[in-house]
C-alpha cells in the first residue's frame, strides 16, 4: 500500500514557553524548539506499521521552509521510504483551504492509496485532511484511532466518539483519514537514526512542480486571515484546598463527583 | 586375618580392570573436551572483548576473588560452607589427578609426594574428603529443610533448581564416599604393614575401621569398586557440570581473571571503536545473543545460581519484573538450546519481546533496573550486570522501542539539554534571585571571567524547585570556604549520565560533547558537584575534563582543615541516618567522608540503617528513571524510609537531588510525615555552618523564608 503522511513541523509545547510578541498578532518565536506536530507523528507510526503487515511504502510530505526538513528527517529515520518538501514563496501565508489545495496537487502527482494526516496541529485548526478529502472527492473518515487492512481496496477504521465510544467503519480507498493520538506507541527515533538519513536526498516541489496555481495559494489565495493572537486573562476557578490530607481528600471527591467524574 | 600378600593382592585387583579404567578415562576426557568445545561455539561468535590487559592486576584477583573467596563470607552460612568445599576441592585436585593415573599404572606417586610430604598430603586430603562429605550433607539439609528463600525460583522464570542441586551435591558426596572407601579398603589390607595411617576420625579412617575384619577378597572388591565408582562419578561429574551451574567449577577462575578491571566505565557501544567511528556501526547494543561479548557469556556459564544478586536487587525486592539471577539463568538456557552439545547452532531470535516467539527478556524487564549495582558488589563470581543492562538498553533504543514515557524526557534533551523541556536560560535561575544574590553571588562563568572551580550543577537541581535549595547550599558552602567558583549557566547541559545508562549513547555523546567544550571554554582547574550521577558522568564518563569531586569530599576536607566548624545541633531528639546514593557509595566508594562531615557536627547522634555503604538500597533511581512508570508492588524508596525507621532514625541525611526527590516521596507515601524528614548533605551543612558575623541571623531567615517558597512547587 502507497501511503502518504502530511505532517507538520510546530513549537513544541511541552518544551517551550509561548509568549505573545511585540506586535501582538503571534507568539514570540525566537528560542522556540519544533517538533513534529504529535498528532502526524503518530500517522506516520501508523502508516509504517500497515506497511509492515501488508507491505507498501510511506512517504511523509510538509509544507513550509528548508527549517522544516528537520522534522522530514525525523520520520524517514522512523522508517518512512520518502520524505518531500513542499516549499516556495506562493505558499507563504496560506489559510487551511489553500495547504489542502497544495497538498492536493502532491497527492495527484503520485499513485497514494492511502492518506493520512494528524487529527490537528497543535497550532492549527483541523481542517486540512477534511478539505484535501473535498478537493479529492475521496471518503474521508476523522478521529480514527485504530485501522485494519479488509483486502486492499478497503479498510476497517475505528473512529473515536464523544463520551469514550467507538464506531466502526468501513471506507474504500483511496481515501482520507485524520489520525487520533494514542492510536498506537510510536516508536522512538534517537539521534543515531537521524544521523543515518542525514545524506538521503529530499526532493523539493514548488508550484510548478504541483501543477498548483500560484494565486489560488498563499496569501493571495487566503480567504480566512487571523486577526488577532492573545493570551486570555486568568479567569477564577481554581480553588486551593487548605485543610488537612483527609479533609482535602474529602473535598476533592465531593467536587469530582458533583461535576460528574465519579459515579 | 591378612597375609603378607595383601598388598600386590590389591594390586592385581587394580591391574585387572586398566583396560576399563583406561577405556573410561580416554572417553571421559574425550566427552569433555568436546562438550567444552561446543560450548565455546558461542563464544567465539559473539562480540570482541579486551581482557587480556594487566596480566599481575588480573592475578591478584584470582588470588583474592577466587582463591581467597574474598566475597563468600558476605552470606555467612553458604559463604563458610562454600569456601570448606573450595578449599576441599583444591586439595583434593592433585589426589584425584594421581587417583586417575593410579588406575592405569599403579605405582605412580605424583611428583613431589614422594617423600615425607606424601604422607603429609595424604592425611590433608582425608580430611578434605570428610570436610567436602559433611559440607555436602549440609547443603542438602539446607537446600531440603531450611530452603533459603534466595534459592526460591518464581513461577514466572520456571521451575525450582532443587532437584538438580541436590543431585549434584549427592553426587559430590558420593564422589567422597568412593575415594575414602578406595583409601579405607587398601589401608584396612596393609593393616599393619605400612607406616602410611589415615587421619584419625577420617571418613577413610572410619571406613578402615569398618572394613577391618572383611576378607582379603572382600576388600579387593570393595577397593575395586571404589575405584570404579569414583572414577564414573568423577567423569560423569566433569561431563555433567557444562549443562547447568556446576559448571562454575571449570569457568569461575577463568571468569574471574578476565573479569572487568575498571568497572566504574560503562562498556562501549564496541570494544575497540572509537566514538568517530561509530556511525559507522550499524547495530547499537545486544539485540541478539551473539550481540553479547564472550566474556559476558562466559558470565553466563560461571553463574552458580546462588541467587545473591537478586537477594540485594532493590528492582526485585519491590516486585519489578527484573532479577539479575534469571537475567544470566535465562540467557545460559538460551546459550544451552541455541548451541546444543549435539546438533546445529541457531541463532537470531531477539532477546527482547515476545515470550511465545522464543524472547527470553520483556521489555519492562529491562527497564527495571536502577544501576545501582548492588547486584555486582555481590556476586562472587564478579559477574558483569550494568553493562548488559546498558547493552539491551542500547539494542532497544536503536529498534526504537523505548517507553512513552521516556521518549518525551529524551526529546527534551535533544532539544534543550534538560529532561524537563525548560528554557536553557533559565538553568541560573536558581541562584539569580535577588536575595540569594546578596548573601551569596554566584557567577555564571564566561570567557573573560574564569573562576578555579566549577560547580556543575546538572538539571535537577537547577530546575526542580524543591532541589534548587541543595544548589543554594553548595553555593554557600563554596562561598563559605572562599572558592572562587563559577556556574556554566544556560551553557551546562545536562550530564547524560542516564541518557547513557538508558542505552541513548548517541544522545549522550552530544550532551558530554557540549559540555566538555563548555567546561575546556570555562578554563576552570577543577571541578565540584552535589550530584553524585554527574559526579559519576564528570569523573568516568567524560575524558579530557578537569579533577572532579563531589561536595561531601570538599566539606569533609575543609573539615578537617579546620575552614568549617558547625554549630551544634539542636534538637536532641534528632536521630540521623546517612543513606548512601549509589553513585556516590558503590559506583565509587565514598562512603566515609558524608559520615565523617555527620560526625563532625556536635550533637550529632547517627544511626546505621543495616543496609549500609555498599550494601545501600537504591532509593529508586535517578534521572530518567523518575519518568519511567515500572510495574512494581512497592517504592523501593519506601522500603529504603522504612528501614531507616527501623534503625531508629526520624532524619535520612542523602547526598544526591534524585534520592531527595524519591525519599521525600516515600516518607509521604509510608505514611511517615511529622515521624521522618529528609535532608540533603549540603543543607544540612549549610545549616549547621558557624558562620561569623552579626548578621547571620537575618541571612538565615531570609532563607529560610525562600525554601518554603521554593519546596511548593515540584517539577513532575
Amino acid at each position: 500500500m502507497e501511503i502518504l503522511v502530511c505532517a507538520r513541523r510546530v513549537p513544541d509545547t511541552s518544551e517551550n514557553e509561548i509568549q505573545l510578541n511585540s506586535a501582538g498578532n503571534d507568539i514570540e518565536r525566537d528560542e522556540l524548539v519544533y517538533s513534529i506536530n504529535e498528532a502526524d507523528n503518530y500517522a506516520v507510526e501508523e502508516a509504517l506499521q500497515i506497511v509492515a503487515r501488508v507491505g507498501g511504502t510511506v512517504t511523509v510530505a510538509t509544507v513550509g521552509g528548508e527549517d522544516d526538513e528537520e522534522i522530514l528527517r525525523r520520520e524517514m529515520a522512523m522508517g518512512a521510504n520518502h520524505g518531500v518538501l513542499i516549499s516556495d514563496d506562493a505558499f507563504a501565508g496560506s489559510d487551511g483551504r489553500g495547504i489542502a489545495t497544495i497538498l492536493k496537487g502532491l497527492v495527484q502527482k503520485g499513485q497514494y492509496d492511502l492518506i493520512l494526516t494528524g487529527i490537528q496541529a497543535e497550532d492549527g485548526g483541523a481542517q486540512v485532511g477534511g478539505m484535501l478529502a473535498a478537493l479529492l472527492d475521496y471518503p474521508f473518515a476523522s478521529l480514527v484511532n485504530s485501522i485494519e487492512v479488509l483486502d486492499g481496496k478497503e479498510l476497517k477504521v475505528s473512529r473515536e466518539i464523544e463520551g469514550g465510544n467507538k464506531e466502526i467503519s468501513e471506507i474504500d480507498l483511496p481515501c482520507v483519514l485524520s489520525i487520533q493520538t494514542g492510536i498506537n506507541e510510536p516508536r522512538y527515533v534517537g539521534m543515531k537514526g537521524i544521523r543515518q538519513v542525514a545524506s538521503l536526498p529530499i526532493p523539493t516541489y514548488g508550484a510548478s512542480d504541483l501543477g498548483v496555481d500560484p494565486s489560488a495559494v498563499g496569501e493571495a489565495g487566503a480567504k480566512v486571515k487571523r486577526v488577532d493572537y492573545f493570551v486570555p486573562a486568568l479567569g477564577k476557578g481554581a480553588e486551593i484546598l487548605k485543610g488537612s490530607r483527609e479533609e482535602n481528600v474529602d473535598k476533592v471527591l465531593e467536587l469530582v463527583t458533583a461535576k460528574g467524574g465519579l459515579k | 586375618m591378612v597375609d603378607i600378600q595383601s598388598a600386590s593382592q590389591m594390586t592385581s585387583w587394580l591391574v585387572a580392570g586398566r583396560t576399563l579404567f583406561l577405556t573410561i578415562h580416554i572417553l571421559g576426557v574425550l566427552f569433555f573436551a568436546y562438550i567444552v568445545a561446543m560450548r565455546m561455539v558461542p563464544l567465539l561468535r559473539g562480540q570482541s572483548d579486551f581482557r587480556f590487559d594487566q596480566p599481575l592486576v588480573r592475578m591478584g584477583r584470582v588470588l583474592k576473588f577466587w582463591l581467597g573467596q574474598w566475597k563468600h563470607p558476605r552470606y555467612r552460612t553458604a559463604g563458610i560452607l562454600h569456601i570448606f568445599i573450595f578449599a576441599g576441592f583444591i586439595t583434593l585436585a592433585i589426589r584425584a589427578f594421581s587417583v586417575l593415573i593410579v588406575g592405569v599404572s599403579y605405582n605412580f606417586v605424583m611428583p613431589g609426594l614422594a617423600g615425607r610430604a606424601g604422607p603429609i598430603y595424604d592425611i590433608i586430603t582425608d580430611y578434605a574428603a570428610t570436610i567436602v562429605f559433611l559440607c555436602m550433607l549440609i547443603a542438602i539439609i539446607r537446600r531440603l529443610v531450611f530452603k533459603p528463600a534466595r534459592y526460591a525460583v518464581p513461577a514466572k522464570f520456571g521451575k525450582a533448581h532443587t532437584a538438580d542441586a541436590i543431585f549434584l551435591l549427592s553426587l559430590i558426596a558420593i564422589l567422597m564416599m568412593a575415594d575414602s572407601l578406595f583409601a579405607a579398603a587398601k589401608a584396612a589390607a596393609e593393616q599393619g604393614q605400612s607406616v602410611e595411617t589415615l587421619a584419625a576420625f577420617s571418613l577413610p579412617w572410619i571406613l578402615q575401621r569398618a572394613l577391618a575384619s572383611s576378607s582379603l577378597s572382600a576388600l579387593g572388591k570393595f577397593y575395586f569398586a571404589g575405584y570404579l565408582v569414583h572414577e564414573i562419578t568423577f567423569y560423569f561429574l566433569l561431563c555433567y557440570r557444562p549443562f547447568g551451574i556446576q559448571f562454575h567449577v571449570e569457568t569461575s577462575l577463568f571468569n574471574v581473571y578476565f573479569a572487568k578491571l575498571d568497572r566504574e566505565i560503562l562498556k562501549p557501544v564496541r570494544y575497540g571503536v572509537s566514538d568517530e567511528h561509530l556511525d559507522q556501526v550499524k547495530s547499537f547494543g545486544v539485540k541478539t545473543f551473539t550481540d553479547f561479548t564472550w566474556k559476558h557469556m562466559l558470565d553466563f556459564y560461571s553463574c552458580a545460581d546462588c541467587g545473591r544478586c537478586s537477594d540485594n536487587c532493590p528492582a526485585n525486592a519491590v516486585g519489578r519484573p527484573l532479577s539479575p539471577r534469571f537475567i544470566t539463568i535465562k540467557a545460559r538456557d538460551y546459550s544451552f538450546q541455541h548451541y546444543p552439545v549435539v546438533g546445529h547452532a541457531s541463532n537470531g531470535t531477539p532477546l527482547i519481546g515476545n515470550k511465545d516467539s522464543g524472547s527470553i527478556y520483556s521489555d519492562d524487564e529491562i527497564w527495571s533496573c536502577t544501576t545501582c549495582g548492588a547486584c555486582e558488589a555481590e556476586c562472587p563470581m564478579l559477574i558483569e550486570y550494568i553493562d548488559k543492562i546498558v547493552d539491551l538498553r542500547r539494542g532497544m533504543v536503536d529498534d526504537g522501542n523505548v517507553p512513552q514515557s521516556l521518549q518525551k524526557p529524551l526529546k527534551a534533551l535533544e532539544s534543550r539539554g534538560n529532561p524537563y523541556g525548560k528554557m536553557e536560560k533559565k538553568k541560573a535561575d536558581w541562584a539569580n534571585t535577588k536575595e540569594f544574590q546578596q548573601t551569596c553571588p554566584v557567577k555564571t562563568i564566561g570567557k573573560s571571567n574564569g573562576g578555579d572551580t566549577l560547580y556543575f550543577v546538572d538539571s535537577i537541581t537547577s530546575y526542580d524547585d524543591r532541589m534548587q535549595s541543595i544548589g543554594r547550599a553548595t553555593a554557600k558552602i563554596l562561598n563559605h570556604v572562599g572558592e572562587n567558583f563559577g556556574i556554566l549557566g544556560a551553557a551546562e547541559r545536562d550530564s547524560g549520565h542516564e541518557v547513557r545508562r538508558f542505552g541513548e549513547e548517541t544522545l549522550f555523546m552530544a550532551l558530554r560533547d557540549h559540555n566538555v567544550e563548555a567546561i575546556k571554554a570555562s578554563g576552570v582547574q577543577r571541578i565540584v558537584t552535589a550530584d553524585p550521577h554527574a559526579y559519576n558522568a564528570l569523573k568516568h564518563d567524560y575524558k579530557d575534563v578537569p579533577p572532579v569531586e563531589h561536595i561531601s569530599q570538599l566539606i569533609s576536607r575543609e573539615a578537617r582543615a579546620g575552614k568549617i566548624k558547625f554549630n551544634p545541633i539542636e534538637n536532641q531528639n534528632s536521630v540521623y541516618a546517612y543513606h548512601d546514593p549509589c553513585y556516590l557509595g558503590r559506583h565509587n566508594q565514598i562512603y566515609d567522608d558524608p559520615r565523617d562531615v555527620l560526625d563532625a557536627i556536635p550533637g550529632l547522634k547517627r544511626v546505621e540503617m543495616t543496609r549500609s555503604r555498599d550494601r545501600s538500597f537504591c532509593c529508586g533511581g535517578g534521572g530518567l528513571m523518575l519518568f519511567y512508570e515500572p510495574k512494581e508492588d512497592q517504592r523501593m524508596g519506601v522500603k529504603r524510609v522504612q528501614m531507616a525507621a527501623e534503625a531508629g532514625a526520624n532524619v535520612m541525611v542523602t547526598a544526591c537531588p534524585f534520592c531527595m526527590v524519591n525519599i521525600e516521596d516515600a516518607i509521604k507515601v509510608a505514611g511517615l510525615e511529622g515521624k521522618m524528614t529528609a535532608i540533603d548533605l549540603t543543607e544540612l551543612v549549610d545549616q549547621q555552618i558557624a558562620r561569623q558575623g552579626p548578621d547571620l541571623k537575618e541571612e538565615q531567615a531570609a532563607e529560610d523564608k525562600e525554601c518554603v517558597v521554593a519546596s511548593s512547587n515540584r517539577l513532575g
